[in-house]
This record gives structure tokens, sequence and C-alpha cells, in this order.
């Protein structure tokens, strides 16, 4: 299987992952099996937008909406965030 | 100086267990359930572990539903925000139990396999019908879609069977399987000729693990524990002494990793005298090995110390004679020869027999 996600894929956070706050440190992380990620901005504004309807190609087109950015320098951040991601079945994909 | 929190905390609810694999990871010196913390301490120790700043809980053990309050526990851990993952040889979990803990928010399952087939897995697990028991509970984990690791303990009388077991994770599908070949402490010391691998299996095992991951990404991820006589650099004990886990025992002894009672001069706090960020932040048995500034040469300067921190501290007791040498596995110490020499006798002939654990 390759990791990377084609432009119609629906990504989700599978059951056991998820976003939270880490309160104690001030930061948001993402809480994965028997691991804690920390996240970034980028990384929070990526995960805000997956949620198993939203498709790749529209997850980077809102994202580049809304930060004002070619669609192409964040398809690139974003393909590379999710596969990371996936490697470790942190995320799964719908068709 | 305030030491970071840590992030994750192993509570070891009981040392009870079913099982008595002969590498098991508790003491040698077993506690026994007279002396387990009860519901609400335990319950206590999870919320200053919370706010101490632990995100992920391992209820572990023993076999942690040897414990009839597991659901209890699990519960409280879920409702004040811990990350709940239940480390367990699947014995003692029933469909009903299963259902519960889902009900109370358990995020994880991480189980343990001793073999792929009843005559193996029992004979390591020193539990008849063991074997046939967890796989109906890990299909019901799976049924259930309770995100689930499978962790595979490997050594020289099961490593052949690696093929099987990646194929096994697949099956019961795992997201996860943690092919962790067995460190030699504790109870794991004392059956080391027996599980010592061979250089073949150690040479096969990383080749196996690397093509599988390869082959099965996005499906199934692997972490691997190589067989660390055979490596060329010792393993980070924890991450670093008292950096980001601790580990809390059946009653209620704080420790910086669940060996560490084999270190003998060291004086453990409890938390039922203590409180856990008293004792994180000012035990001396935490503050030992903290950081790199303890080190002997050669790891003082060496390029490596903040990747491996020296290695593990109860493998240089066991093998060097003092907790704070340089790992005799890492190529760079002066004791190295020693496992050059293990190697050469043991994997070869070391008997199959088995020291089982036991009160």
């Amino acid at each position: 299987m390759t990791l990377e996600l084609r432009q119609t894929d629906r990504p989700y956070l599978p059951r056991g992952v998820r976003v939270q706050r880490d309160e104690v440190r001030d930061r948001t992380v993402l809480m994965a099996p028997e691991k804690v990620i920390e996240l970034d901005q980028i990384g929070m504004a990526i995960l805000s937008r997956v949620d198993g309807s939203a498709r790749f190609s529209e997850i980077v087109q809102d994202l580049a909406a809304t930060y004002n950015a070619p669609a192409e320098q964040i398809e690139t951040d974003v393909q590379r965030f999710l596969q990371t991601l996936r490697s470790r079945v942190y995320l799964m994909v719908r068709e | 100086m305030s030491t970071p929190a840590p992030i994750a905390m192993l509570a070891e609810l009981t040392h009870r267990c079913p099982l008595s694999c002969p590498y098991c990871s508790n003491p040698v010196e077993l506690e026994r359930k007279e002396t387990e913390l009860d519901t609400d301490t335990w319950k206590d120790v999870f919320k200053q572990a919370h706010a101490l700043g632990v995100l992920q809980l391992h209820l572990s053990g023993g076999e942690p539903a040897s414990r009839r309050d597991l659901e209890e526990l699990t519960e409280y851990a879920s409702q004040i925000g811990l990350y709940t993952n239940l480390i367990t040889s699947g014995i003692g979990l029933t469909p009903k139990r299963l259902d519960r803990l889902e009900e109370v928010g358990l995020d994880h399952v991480q189980m343990s396999l001793q073999g792929t087939n009843a005559a193996l897995a029992d004979h390591i697990g020193g539990y008849r019908g063991g074997f046939d028991r967890k796989m109906i509970v890990a299909r019901e984990i799976r049924d259930r879609g309770i995100p689930l690791t499978l962790n595979a303990v490997m050594h020289r009388q099961n490593l052949d069977d690696l093929d099987r077991t990646i194929e096994m994770a697949v099956e019961l599908g795992a997201r996860r399987l943690e092919v962790a070949c067995v460190q030699f402490h504790g109870w794991a010391l004392k059956n080391r000729a027996a599980l010592l691998p061979t250089r073949e299996q150690a040479l096969a095992v990383k080749d196996t693990v690397a093509k599988a991951a390869q082959r099965l990404q996005g499906v199934l991820a692997f972490d691997f524990v190589p067989p660390d006589y055979y490596a060329d650099f010792p393993k980070a004990c924890m991450g670093g002494w008292g950096s980001t886990g601790l580990n809390v025992t059946p009653d209620g002894t704080v420790l910086p990793c669940h060996a560490a009672q084999t270190i003998k001069h060291l004086q453990f706090d409890n938390v039922q005298s203590k409180t856990l960020a008293e004792i994180w932040q000012n035990s001396p048995a935490f503050n030992a090995y903290r950081g790199t500034d303890w080190l002997p040469e050669p790891c003082q300067s060496c390029e490596r110390k903040e990747i491996d921190f020296g290695g593990c501290r109860c493998q240089a007791l066991a093998l060097a004679g003092d907790a704070a040498a340089t790992d005799p596995v890492c190529r760079k110490s002066p004791l190295h020869a020693q496992v050059s020499a293990i190697l050469q006798e043991e994997p070869e002939a070391g008997s199959n027999d088995l020291i089982y654990r036991k009160l």
C-alpha cells in the first residue's frame, strides 16, 4: 500500500487517536496508542480539517484560502504531514 | 532547577498473573495481593499523575485483569482525562468485561504474544490453555474495533516464528506490532542461556522486520526492540532515567523503570508516604542517573550521550557490577568483551530449560 493520499481520499483519525489539550504544558497534542505528538500551528490547522468527510483536495483548498498561500506548497506540506501519521496508522482514509 | 514533568505512567496494579513467563518484567521478588494499593489509593495516584503532567496511563501488572476494580480504575482515569492503555495477556478478560471497559472509555489494548501456536505459547507462558483463551479475547477486541497493539516478546525459542507472528498481527486487526526481543534483567537474566538468540536469528529478525514494515505500511506499524547484546550501541533506558516516565508497583513504590529495584543501593519512595510530584522531583533514586552529568567515560565524551544516556542502568549493574558504568552492550564499553564472550557461548551451549516466574 502506498501512503500517498489521493485527491479524493477522505482522511480521518481512527479510534484511539485524538487531538487534545495538554494543560500542564500549555500546548495541543495528538494522542495515539502509547504515543504523544506535539502539534504546532500548522499541524493543528491541518487536523482541524480532518474529519472523515472532507476530501484531501478540499482540505488543501481550504488551507490555501484561509492562509492565503499557494495551494501547491500547501499540498506538499499536508501530504507530508498526513503521510507521516499514516505510516504509524494514526491516520486512515476513506475513499 | 525544576525537572520536566513525566508524560507516561506505568501502573502495575498487581503482580498476580495466571502466566509465568520466564522473562517477566516484574521483579524477582514479587509483591503479594495483601500489599496491593486499594482502589481509592490508585485513583488518587492517577489524579496526582494527571496534575503532574502525565498524559498516558498504562494499566499493567502482572495481569491487570486480575484486579476486579480494573473497570472502575479505567473509568476514573478516563474521566479525569488520561489516555488509558491496558497492557494485558488477555487472560481474565471476558466479553462482558470488554463491554464495560469500552463503555468507560478504554482507549487502547496492548496484548502480549508468547508464541504463534498453543504448544509454543503455552510452554513459554507456563499456562496450559492460555493461547486459545488469548485468541478468543483478541478476536473479541478486534470485532469491537478497540485499537490493538500486539507485543510479541521474541527470543531464541520463538524467533524462527516471526513471519507467522506478523501474519497473526494482521489477521487480528492489530494496528501495531512490537517485535520486542527480550531484555536481560530480572527473570530474563535467570533464563538468558535459554533465551539468548543466535547470531543468525539476530541478523534475520532485523531484516524480516524491515521488509514487513515496508510491505505493510499504512496497515501495520512496527516497533522493533533489537536484541541489544548484538547491537553496537545500548538502548536509552526509559528515554533517559527520570525524564519522561515513571512506574508505580502494586504496593505504591515509585520507580524510574520497572527493573530499577535490581539496583539495591537505591531507596525508592512510596505514594503512601509522599506525593508523586515530590517523588518525581526530589527522590534521590530519580535523581541518581538523571541527565548526563553523572555519566562516566567513555560516555561523557561520546557524541551519543544525549541519545542513549549510557544505556540501561540495570544492565550495567548486571553485567559490570556497577549501575553507574557504561552499559557493557555498547561496543565502546571497556567491558564489552564480556558480552562477546556470552554470545560465543550461550546461544549454542545453553539448554532450552526455563525457570518460570513465581512468588
